[in-house]
């Protein structure tokens, strides 16, 4: 794959996917995925319903291993690695469905993406040492950092399962940064959103970019939405590459319009 | 350094404001005189099965892993905790008490690492089952077990003869009869700091970052490993401290009486705390406290009744499932949840082995 995109900076890409796939008992789920990402790339991975899209996350975040080929962060290969392994290497994510600590607050939410960054053992929390306040207070005024970005300082202590839909979903990306990745996922985050609640969205999708320093790649069936934000858009059919490019090219690519009306072939 | 208190810890401070006020209420009447010599004998189980729902609830309510053989934790720690302390018997009964609630509390940790090595890395129910035969095992090999102590040491045989002795030893495990001559070194006081040190490990652990991994992996087991939680870790330190404290309370409880049968920490004894910690309402320190106390008080007073008596598994099966039922009820969940009553949506976990429901892996 070689779009021609003008922000890629010189050096080794954050994230490069080398001819990735896996196989579910003879479904090519996802085949010859390859894709770089460079930093601070805000990318849009498109495709039908099916097309094998939260598929690649699962690949790049450790949940399925690939039957083929490989993926690197920062130039290291990524292959074995497990899922809270994966998060620790800098990659987060959010779900299709979303996926919540539901019974606990906001704030825990936010708090729990923060225990691979803190270091007091369970002994010292359990006492409560020194370590756990300096922590615990560190990560409190962080946590509450972050969700103030959202717009959700009000909310801190809500349970999470009582918030609307839209704040739910705010809630996981913030979660996802909380863990300090510079490479963020997003399946599908304005799913469900009315129009207002999405265009919002997009905002802050476009805000934290440069606030946290994040790459991200950001799964989204409504095609304009992603043409409007995404330099560079990856379209996946069948689990497999067939387009990529800029809005403009891949809005004119003929494989793009005729998998995206049902005409295969 | 600011300190704040959070809406957890007050509750916590709370748990140690209700049992010290109850502890010093039933020592006033006791110096009094009001209280039965039935209910005096009570008081030192009663912290134990305290103990034991504290820290059943510690896997059930927040790591949100069925288990059905606490009792076999308690054991351990009762059987081992006795011979430690005839070990001692030159030593004074406190430092006695003391060494035999840790050997007690270690012997049950040890438990819970055999038993939750293999099986808190599988995902599903397979904790419940292989609790359940752990539980009957331990019953089953203390039964055979003739433990006797003498200058060398410890002997172990499960031959009926028993093992034999130098000049002066005694035996404390005999088989079927279990421990015998077992001195009673358990107090109510001793009872008492083991329930506030049992609030203190299981609130703190709660309220730190372990307590807060091991919540997220009830809830969202998925979503934790998204965002770096090592899962098998976690699960494991929560059902290991809770097998300790299980441990510890059994060392307790086996040194309260002058003999222990390795049948009274049954499954019937496992479900008993379950049922505490269902009632009491999953995930509930107080709750399980009160419900503790209060279901284990009650038909050991009407024992008078023997109607009671007899059917006290069934009342309690009986129970257990109607709470199950109601709780399962959608019209009445929604109330619950309404509410924020959230024992519903913890039960139904329960149910489904703490398993998320929607969508397959990382959907
Ligand atoms: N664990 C699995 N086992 C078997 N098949 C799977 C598995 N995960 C995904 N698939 C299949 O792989 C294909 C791609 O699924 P995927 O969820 O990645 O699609 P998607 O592009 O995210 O679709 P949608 O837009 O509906 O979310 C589908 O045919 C799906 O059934
Ligand atoms: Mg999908």
């Amino acid at each position: 794959m070689s779009g021609s995109t003008d922000n890629r900076k010189n050096g080794t890409p954050v994230m490069r996917a080398e001819n990735l796939g896996i196989t579910f008992g003879g479904l090519h789920a996802v085949s010859g995925f390859d894709m770089e990402m460079y930093e601070g790339e805000l990318i849009g991975l498109i495709g039908p319903n099916g097309a094998g899209k939260t598929t690649v996350f699962n690949l790049l975040t450790g949940v399925y291993q690939p039957t083929e080929g490989n993926f690197y962060l920062h130039g290291k290969s990524m292959l074995g690695k497990k899922p809270h392994q994966m998060a620790k290497e800098g990659i987060a994510r959010t779900f299709q469905n979303i996926r919540l600590f539901k019974d606990l607050s906001v704030l825990e939410n936010v708090k729990v993406a923060f225990n691979q960054s803190m270091s007091y053992s369970m002994l010292e929390g359990i006492l409560r040492l020194p370590r756990y306040w300096k922590e615990e207070e560190e990560i409190e005024r962080k946590a509450k950092e972050i969700l103030a970005v959202f717009h959700m300082e009000g909310e801190v202590d809500q349970k999470a399962k009582n918030l609307p839909y839209g704040r739910q979903r705010k809630l996981e990306i913030a979660r996802a940064i909380a863990t300090g990745a510079k490479i963020l996922l997003l399946d599908e985050p304005a799913a469900g959103m009315n129009p207002t609640e999405t265009a919002e969205l997009m905002e802050t999708i476009t805000l934290i970019r440069t606030r946290f320093g994040v790459s991200i790649l950001l799964i989204e069936h409504d095609m304009s939405l992603v043409m409007s934000i995404c330099e560079r858009i990856v379209v996946i059919d069948y689990g497999q590459i067939i387009a990529s490019g800029s809005p403009y090219e891949v809005a004119n690519d003929p494989k793009v319009i005729g998998a995206y009306l049902g005409q295969d072939e | 350094m600011k300190r704040t208190l959070s809406k957890t810890s007050i509750n916590g401070f709370i748990n140690y404001g209700i049992v010290i006020a109850a502890f010093l209420i039933l020592q006033l009447l006791m110096a009094q005189g009001m209280i039965s010599n039935t209910l005096k004998s009570l008081l030192v189980p009663v912290c134990c099965y305290i103990v034991m729902a504290i820290s059943l609830n510690l896997t059930v309510g927040i790591l949100g892993e069925l288990s059905l053989g606490h009792a076999g934790f308690m054991s351990l720690g009762a059987f081992s905790g006795i011979v430690a302390a005839m070990a001692m018997q030159e030593f004074s009964p406190v430092p006695r008490l003391i060494a035999a609630i840790l050997v007690g509390s270690i012997a049950g940790a040890l438990g819970g690492v055999l038993v939750g090595v293999p099986v808190l890395r599988l995902q599903g129910d397979y904790l419940a089952i292989v609790t359940l035969a752990f539980g009957e095992i331990i019953r089953n090999i203390i039964v055979v077990l003739y433990v006797g102590l003498d200058q060398k040491g410890i002997h172990i045989t499960t031959n009926s003869a028993g093992p034999a002795l130098e000049e002066g030893g005694i035996m404390v495990i005999k088989g079927p009869m279990g421990a015998v001559g077992v001195p009673k070194l358990a107090s109510f006081t001793a009872g008492f700091v083991l329930i506030l040190i049992t609030l203190f490990v299981v609130q703190n652990l709660v309220n730190s970052r372990a307590g807060r991994a091991i919540m997220a992996l009830r809830d969202n087991r998925i979503a934790a490993e998204s965002v770096g939680i090592h899962v098998t870790k976690y699960k494991l330190m929560a059902f290991v401290i809770s097998a300790a404290l299980a441990g510890a309370a059994g060392a307790l409880f086996g040194l309260n009486y002058s003999s222990t049968v390795s049948s009274k920490f049954g499954f019937n004894t496992s479900i008993l705390i379950l049922v505490f910690v269902v009632l009491g309402g999953l995930g509930s320190i107080r709750g399980s406290i009160i419900s503790a106390a209060l279901l284990y008080i009650l038909p050991e007073m009407l024992r008078g009744f023997e109607f009671i008596t007899k059917a006290r598994m069934l009342i309690y099966a009986v129970i257990l499932i109607a709470v199950m039922l109601t709780i399962n009820n959608p019209a009445l969940k929604s109330l619950l949840e309404e509410r924020d009553l959230s024992l519903g949506g913890l039960l139904g976990k329960l149910k489904n082995g703490g398993r998320a429901k929607k969508g397959g892996a990382g959907q």
